[in-house]
């Protein structure tokens, strides 16, 4: 598997690839519980033995898993293996006795990074009984100085600004629609930048300060500090006041990560990152973005539907991690509308020239040919990395892979009483409800004597491009390396939106499918959906996978009409049969 | 081993036998089927009918409305139902989209901003025009034959026609007839009311603005009509007999009403109309009374139009000749659409007591031809069939309204999980939150299956499509509370969804993003 990378969507490529390893794709599912055992954090022995080993602590710690999980636990596994989910190893491992509360620490818990997954986990666990600290601190982006408040990237410079810039997009094209409509609407329009940045700043400021009053009400000690271990209990927290020295029983790590810079001359002197993007105080202007992960693809496709120029740069491929056939349609759309690709091609340097312009050469790694273009803005959008460095891990004996935390099903670190969520942890999804769900559940496992825990298996999520591509679970290339080619049958169509016509709207890239298994119940692997309104469309699809959804299912439960999700109920064309999935009617 | 093969390759392997039974025997009738009515039910049943291999004439003939509007091939979906209404919809948000720009920073002068009623009206005919179009094309394509004709039973096997070229009467035989004529808007029978009103089969072609429009009616059809309208920026008012949404969640449906009244739609409750006079400046004066106080009211319109249900279209088919009973105008069918005549089926609006929506039509008309000429024993499922209301927050619904399932499984059997939810977007333009609004309607005991699910917000039919599959796949609350959620749609929300009403918990959400 390529270590090597890009763009921070590689996380679920690595749980497709880990899980890959752990389950049948190695052919043998009997061999599948030893695999889990042997796996660096999957197994009960490794789980008894590490608890063992804090026994000293044991007089607060809850001693012990009793062996209740072990061996039996392979009798309680669901007979559906999913490839995404290793649960069986999941199910194999012991439920850890819930913390005991009270006792010499300050805390029950400090959970350190004031993100979707820490907030959540925070909250939860205060609900719950528990003393709970959480801290979080934003160091300011090198380049512009950008900073902002508590809530994490999500809500500061994630998801809702992204969201929001998004939808300020999608209104300038749906004001030349309206004229199409007949509304007497002067469509030679622009956006007024400044304006549409303090708005979504203010939206934010206005969610930070929901957090911490939700914070104050919920008796969650909010501490704006960066936090760094002294030991396994112990954290020294840098305030602006000064240093402080606090305790906890239980640690939750959650600092989340960061947009990486290329190690190239000039990216940090003159590139920004989407950390910078949504408060900009000027006009983006012409921009290159680098990288075509759902980031890059995001922030350039919003950036054309407001009126500026980019360019994608784009070094191996568009979208690693997703279903390729899907992400070369959303680059060939956005191509559609306008946004040059540039394939195959790494940056080599920056430059600030005298005009203020910002000259960039890069090079063509295949026909190694060096090429330069002057943009007004250069936004990096090649990855994102956790922010371990200054957590100080080694002096609480936390492990760590590359820039990430490994955790085992129950998100615990190799040290027993601490442990990581949201985005800091390794090979998992990095999206906020993932973060937020795990936090949430894990408060409850140690606070509130649950034994749930979080699936990561077929968590959908959207790409939020002009035209927008939602999926949940496989892509194709995962179910043909899963079960084999003559094992997957995919059905799908090309499909043409009712309110695409009158503004003669492209229906060139509106293309939808179904991964299934070929024979038996034809249980739906993956779905995979570009159109409109694409995560509207998945959501409740979603948890119809999760129901085990069968191809028959699908095709018999009656559409909406006259929508676009209704396309998933008529798909009826297999590539297989080699049929043109392109629609003739509408109606019938 | 064939029954397991899924649809369409099984399909294919019956209609190759089906066709060498057809060219053993000697045809006794004209045709294997007739189908009588050219819309969604009627072109899915014929066009799957001609792949298994039958010999199929439809017949299609659309009566011009009293003020004498009339359309092409397709049925009411096409022409004056889904599609016509969808646009006007769509071009009713885009009006409030360029509001919404604005506040986003888009330098468009939103002041007076005004529709071109007929061009919108332009656009929408032409790309009417277009579907019938292909429509004929496909049947073309599908050699299916197609008659522009009424078609009416002489007896069980024998149609009926006045062909258009002649003025003789022609015949046909078939072995099986299928009715799916459909329905059309009923009128009041009130002075005045189909001389001066009109109903959704006029409106979507009409050839001036509306302006000031009374609706008469609260059902879907209405509620939608008078929201495009007021999108668009005429000024309806709603005649609420009894009231709104009858069949749909009391809950929703009061919400429903409670989001129109708060955009500016103006609704007489308990009220019928008496009659309908045309004044000497044109205008319509409506008189009517509220049958709760006993009080005469009366009003001046520009456009009234009947809102106050649909009539199934038995009365020209001389059903009599083939013995096929009615219930009111409908038509009573078994579990394969079958009458009781046992080759004369029926599908789509004209069936008595089933959802009258052109998903449902068609897939029930495809089913029953593959059922009749492809050896299929699949029957169509009417359970847990999702809709949406496309007002300007959309309404949309799969499964059970909280009455029904409080009278199928009792009050204390039922949990009600709900919540109030702020769509990410509606921030910064500052729109109404208040009736964006949903919840899950599930079983107490064990993994909660869940009976239906209500949302009430942006884009809802979009929204509860996969989750209709989810019902269809057994959902349990405890899988719905464990699907993760995208973030941010407004669709997450079910996945949010933790408060019962049971608890008398405020469902209002504080914070937007954990």
């Amino acid at each position: 598997m390529s270590l090597h990378l890009w763009n921070s969507r590689f996380s679920i490529t690595v749980v497709r690839q880990c899980s890959t390893i752990f389950t049948s794709s190695s052919g043998i599912l009997k061999l599948q519980h030893t695999a889990a055992s042997s796996s660096n954090f999957g197994a009960s022995s490794q789980t008894q033995r590490r608890e063992m080993s804090n026994q000293p602590r044991g007089s607060r710690d809850s001693s012990g898993s009793g062996g209740q999980g072990g061996a039996g636990g392979a009798a309680n596994v669901p007979g559906f293996q999913h490839p995404h989910c290793d649960r069986q190893a999941m199910y194999d491992q012991p439920v850890r006795k819930q913390r005991t509360k009270g006792g010499s620490y300050d805390y029950d818990l400090i959970v350190i990074g004031g993100g979707s997954a820490g907030l959540a986990c925070a909250k939860e666990a205060v609900l719950n009984g528990a003393r709970v600290a959480c801290l979080d601190y934003v160091k300011p982006t090198p380049t512009l100085g950008t900073k902002w408040g508590v809530g994490g990237t999500c809500v500061n410079v994630g998801c809702i600004p992204k969201k929001l810039m998004h939808q300020a997009s999608l209104l300038g094209e749906a004001v030349h629609e309206a004229a199409s409509y007949g509304w007497n609407v002067d469509d030679k329009i622009k956006p007024d930048w400044g304006k549409l940045v303090q708005s979504v700043q203010n939206h934010i400021k206005s969610v930070n300060w929901v957090t911490r009053v939700d914070l104050r009400d919920k008796k969650v000690e909010y501490i704006n500090g960066l936090g760094s271990f002294v030991d396994s209990h112990t954290l020294l927290a840098k305030l602006k006041s000064g240093e402080r020295t606090i305790t906890a029983q239980t640690f939750v790590i959650a600092v989340g990560g960061r947009p990486r810079y290329p190690d190239i001359p000039g990216a940090v002197e003159y590139g920004i990152t989407s950390d910078d993007i949504f408060s900009l105080d000027h006009e983006p202007g012409k921009t290159l973005v680098v990288g075509a992960g759902y980031i890059g693809l995001e922030c350039a496709g919003f950036l054309k539907g407001l009126g500026y120029e980019p360019t994608v740069m784009v070094r191996s491929i568009v979208l690693r991690g997703f279903d390729q056939q899907m992400a070369e349609l959303v680059a060939s759309s956005m191509e559609e509308r306008g946004i040059p690709f540039l394939r195959k091609t790494v940056p080599l340097s920056v430059e600030k020239q005298e005009d203020g312009k910002l000259l960039v050469k890069f090079k063509n790694v295949e026909t190694g040919e060096e090429a330069e273009d002057t943009f007004d803005t250069v936004l990096w959008a090649i990855g994102r990395k956790g922010l371990v460095d200054d957590l100080n891990l080694p002096n609480a004996g936390v492990n760590t892979q590359k820039d990430k935390i490994p955790v085992d099903s129950q998100e615990a670190t190799n040290v027993a009483n601490i442990y990581a969520v949201g985005d800091i942890i390794y090979g998992k999804p990095e999206l906020t409800p993932v973060a937020i769900l795990a936090g949430r559940l894990l408060a409850r496992r140690l606070y509130g004597g649950a034994t749930q825990r979080m699936d990561y298996a077929d968590v959908a999520t959207t790409v939020f491009t002009p035209l927008e591509y939602a999926c949940v679970g496989l892509s194709e290339e995962d179910a043909v390396k899963q079960y084999g080619a003559d094992e997957v049958e995919v059905f799908h169509g090309y499909y043409k939106p009712t309110e695409f016509f009158i503004p003669q709207k492209s229906v060139r890239y509106c293309y939808l499918k179904a991964v299934a298994e070929r024979h038996g119940d034809q249980r739906v692997y993956g779905l995979h959906y570009i159109g409109p309104v694409a995560g509207e469309v998945i959501q409740g699809f979603a948890a119809a996978l999760k129901s085990g959804l069968t191809i028959n299912t699908l095709i018999n439960t009656v559409g909406i009409h006259p929508t676009t999700a209704e396309e998933f109920t008529r798909l009826n064309i297999t590539k297989r049969s080699g049929l043109d999935p392109t629609p003739a009617t509408c109606c019938s | 081993m064939l029954l397991q093969t899924s649809g369409p390759s099984r399909t294919r392997i019956f209609s190759l036998l089906h066709q060498c039974r057809l060219a053993s025997s000697k045809p006794r009738f004209d045709y294997d089927l007739v189908v009588l009515g050219g819309g969604s039910a009627g072109l899915a049943c014929a066009k799957e009918a001609v792949d298994c291999g039958a010999r199929v004439l439809c017949f299609d003939y659309v009566k011009p409305t009293p003020v004498g509007t009339k359309w092409g091939l397709g049925g009411t979906c096409v022409n004056v139902g889904c599609i016509p209404k969808k646009l006007m919809h769509q071009a009713s948000l885009l009006g409030e989209a360029v509001h919404e720009a604005v506040a986003y920073g888009w330098n468009v002068n939103d002041k007076n901003i005004r529709p071109d009623w007929c061009k919108l009206v332009r656009s929408v005919q032409n790309h009417i025009k277009s579907v019938n179009w292909v429509t004929r094309v496909d049947l073309r394509d599908k050699k299916v034959e197609y008659v522009n004709s009424m078609g009416a039973f002489v007896d069980g096997h024998t149609i009926e026609y006045v062909p258009k070229s002649g003025q003789a009467k022609s015949r046909v035989t078939a072995k099986n007839v299928v009715v799916a004529v459909g329905g059309r808007p009923r009128y009041p029978s009130i002075p005045g009311a189909t001389e001066f009103g009109i109903t959704s089969d006029d409106i979507f072609s009409y050839d001036r603005e509306p302006g000031r429009t009374l609706v008469v009616g609260a059902g879907y059809v209405g509620l939608e009509c008078a929201c495009f309208l007021k999108g668009l920026g005429y000024d309806p008012t709603v005649m609420v007999r009894s009231i709104v949404l009858r069949g749909f969640d009391r809950q929703m449906s009061e919400l429903l009403a409670a989001m129109m009244s708060e955009r500016g739609i103006s609704f007489l409750e308990t009220t019928i109309p008496s009659s309908v006079e045309r004044q000497s400046d044109g205008r319509l004066l409506v008189r009517f009374r509220n049958t709760t106080t006993q009080t005469d009211g009366s009003d001046v319109f520009d456009t009234v139009l009947w809102a106050i249900g649909r009539r199934g279209l038995i009365e020209d088919l001389n059903l009599e000749a083939a013995g096929v009973k009615t219930q009111n105008d409908k038509i009573v069918v078994d579990r394969s659409e079958a009458t009781n005549v046992p080759h004369i089926f029926a599908v789509g609006d004209i069936v008595y007591g089933r959802p009258e929506l052109t998903p449902v039509a068609i897939l029930a008309g495809r089913l029953l031809a593959r059922r009749l000429f492809a050896g299929s024993t699949q029957l169509m499922d009417y359970a847990d069939v999702a809709t949406t209301v496309f007002t300007p927050l959309e309404y949309a619904c799969v499964g059970m309204s909280e009455e029904t399932a409080i009278e199928k499984h009792g009050a204390d059997n039922i949990e009600v999980f709900h919540g109030y939810y702020k769509p990410t977007e509606f921030f910064i333009p500052q729109k109404s939150v208040r009736f964006c609004y949903l919840k899950a309607v599930a079983e107490i005991a064990g993994d909660q299956k869940i009976l239906g699910l209500h949302y009430m917000g942006p884009v809802a039919g979009e929204v509860i499509q996969g989750f209709a599959a989810a019902l269809k796949s057994g959902l349990t609350v405890k899988t719905l509370l464990n699907t993760v959620g995208i973030h941010p749609t407004t669709a997450e929300e079910f996945t949010r969804l933790s408060i019962t009403k049971r608890s008398g918990r405020d469902p209002t959400p504080a914070s937007c993003c954990s």
